[in-house]
């Protein structure tokens, strides 16, 4: 017995090492991303949720005071509601505006016509181009007295309206720039659209379905997945919008400006955090938001089950 | 329905040929049209950075500059130091591209291709880290940073991206899991261990999917304002976005020819990159397009 079976308990000793050592690379590959997760995120996120529930101001105090930032967020911040308000309205014009255009567009472009790769490359350009360079060409455009917005508008007979320095259009005007870079998700449309079989349109053509109906009960139905994963990715970075805020303020030294209109949460954050300190009261706002994102994302998920059509049926 | 009946006679397809063509032009006209005022900017854009201020102001305004004051260019480079922010940005952008590339692969070699106890459940934190807002981490980060006097510093700013990155780990993994494991057993039993493998064989082979992390890294850093506005506290060391900020506080928002000219400076080298790898950019924006806002 024991003669027998001592040479495949060997096997499997040094089988379990081999493992064992293909177990331990593997560690050893992941260990910059643990590192990085401990170090760079979940460290970060539990002290910012300590710090929430404390007075910290970066030098001197860090007493416990409870709920008491929350406290005074909800009831004495008047400026943290106008905030919220304040990109609550720019994600709900931004989010349907944006995908109806990339949509539109990829629709365009998914037709057989000479020069399609031009007309993609010149609509996606825009989309890669960010940060102060493209701000201050859109401050350029939108500039009340020699900007060329306001000039096209007078063509037709309209008179266009003062944009960054009139507070009821400053956020339709940062609206109107995001237009400009839509080829992204027009992109994903584009992508999505080429895989909708060719059959299911011929069945339809032949049916007598119209160009709308076809697009109603064929188009919307098989890119669902895609617009759902846009609508969420774009909510969530719609609800994080900061730089445009800080740069594109019409008194260049008070970010938000005019009247705070462009005071968006995370440059109210920002603020509360770099410029007087309140570094408690910042990790309080900063959670919020991250409660607000999930409970966005986790409704959307829901809701998706109500709209969104999954080719396989199996929910993915 | 009449075309219905007839559709044996030549008329139909004469018809519906007709129909075909007018289709086509209408929409070559829609797209031409809105193609146009996607570059108009552009070219709003060079055309005012060429004009004088009194020239901007006239109207109606000019679509040419009547005089092309390429002037302007020299002007707005040497009113601020664009040489130093130009280095110190192509500097940060560089060491940010070569730590996500070997971080990066590296990890999503691991968990594309060796097998741990525990690999699913990490991968998916991996992937439920890519929710989190980036401002709830960073103003403990600035605590931690300020707490090791990182803070005025490139360290903050570039050390992060040699830990990884949820979203190019998971692009990256992907690409990996198309690689069939055949290649891999084979080098294993002419006695390679799994470091050599990524090296050798892994980093060729995915060479599409890295340049895509690349560039991805490079615009993402090179466009990057809030770090280097947290983290740079002394001006000699400032990134373009932020010179170009202070540039456009200190000349107040009305010197356009300047401030276009600053744009057009901030925006070529990205549109140049665009141009030579469009195919990579077009691959990792279709699936990156969701990760940022």
């Amino acid at each position: 017995m024991s003669l027998r079976q001592s040479p495949s308990a060997g096997r499997r000793k040094t089988r379990l090492s081999l493992e064992r050592k293909e177990a331990l690379q593997g560690y050893m590959f992941v260990l910059p991303w643990i590192l990085g997760f401990i170090v760079f995120t979940s460290g970060p996120l539990l002290f910012s949720l300590y710090v929430s529930f404390t007075n910290y101001d970066f030098t001197s105090r860090m007493d416990f005071i409870g709920l008491r930032n929350y406290e005074h967020m909800f009831d004495e911040d008047p400026l943290f509601w106008l905030s919220l308000k304040n990109t609550a309205f720019y994600v709900v014009l931004m989010v349907p505006l944006t995908t109806i255009a990339s949509v539109f567009l990829a629709t365009l472009l998914n037709q057989k016509i000479p020069g399609m790769r031009i007309f993609r490359t010149v609509y996606y350009l825009p989309a890669v181009l960010s940060g102060v360079g493209v701000y201050m060409l859109w401050m350029q455009l939108l500039s009340p007295d020699s900007g060329l917005v306001n000039v096209v508008l007078s063509w037709f007979g309209i008179e266009g309206p003062g944009w960054l320095f009139d507070a009821n259009w400053t956020k339709p005007a940062i609206v109107f720039m995001k237009m400009w870079s839509v080829g992204g998700g027009m992109l994903m449309y584009l992508a999505a659209l080429q895989n909708v079989p060719e059959q299911l349109y011929e069945a339809a053509e032949l049916d007598g379905a119209g160009v709308f109906r076809r697009f109603r009960h064929i188009t919307l139905p098989m890119i669902t997945p895609v617009i759902f994963f846009e609508v969420v990715t774009t909510l969530i970075g719609g609800f994080q919008i900061f730089q445009e805020g800080y740069v594109m303020s019409a008194d260049p030294t008070t970010p938000g400006s005019p009247m705070n209109s462009l005071l968006f949460y995370n440059l109210h954050m920002y603020l509360k955090a770099f410029q007087v300190f309140q570094m408690g009261y910042a990790s309080a706002m900063a959670w919020f938001l991250f409660a607000i994102v999930l409970v966005i994302t986790l409704l959307n998920m829901w809701i998706s089950k109500f709209w969104v059509h999954y080719e396989g049926g199996d929910g993915r | 329905m009449n075309s219905a009946l007839d559709w044996k006679t030549g008329s139909y397809y004469q018809n519906r040929r007709l129909q075909q063509r007018i289709k086509k032009a209408v929409l070559f006209i829609v797209l031409s049209a809105v193609g146009l005022t996607f570059v108009i900017p552009f070219w709003w854009m060079i055309s005012t950075s060429l004009k004088s201020m009194d020239e901007i102001m006239q109207y109606p305004p000019s679509f040419l500059p009547g005089h092309w004051r390429f002037h302007n260019y020299v002007e707005t480079w040497t009113s601020i130091d664009f040489t130093r922010f130009t280095l110190n940005t192509l500097m940060v952008a560089c060491i940010s591209v070569t730590a996500h590339v070997i971080s990066n692969s590296f990890v999503a070699y691991g968990f594309a291709k060796i097998r741990f106890p525990g690999r699913n459940i990490l991968f998916s934190i991996v992937l439920s880290t890519m929710i989190i807002p980036g401002f709830v981490t960073l103003i403990p980060q600035y605590i931690m940073f300020a707490k090791i006097h990182w803070v005025g510093t490139y360290l903050p700013l570039t050390v992060p991206g040699f830990f990884g990155n949820a979203f190019q780990i998971f692009l990256l993994r992907q690409f990996y899991l198309g690689i069939p494991n055949e290649l891999i057993e084979a080098a294993k039993i002419d006695g390679a261990n799994h470091f050599y493998i990524w090296r050798k064989i892994m980093i060729p082979l995915s060479l599409p999917a890295i340049i895509m992390v690349a560039i991805s890294t490079f615009t993402a850093s090179w466009n990057d304002f809030v770090g280097p506005v947290i983290y740079l506290t002394n001006e000699s060391h400032y990134t373009l976005q932020i010179a170009l900020q202070s540039f456009k506080v200190s000349s107040g928002l009305n010197q356009w020819h300047y401030l276009m000219a600053g744009s057009v400076i901030a925006l070529t080298p990205i549109v140049v990159m665009f141009f030579l790898f469009q195919k990579y950019f077009i691959q990792g924006m279709n699936i990156s397009a969701g990760t940022k806002g």
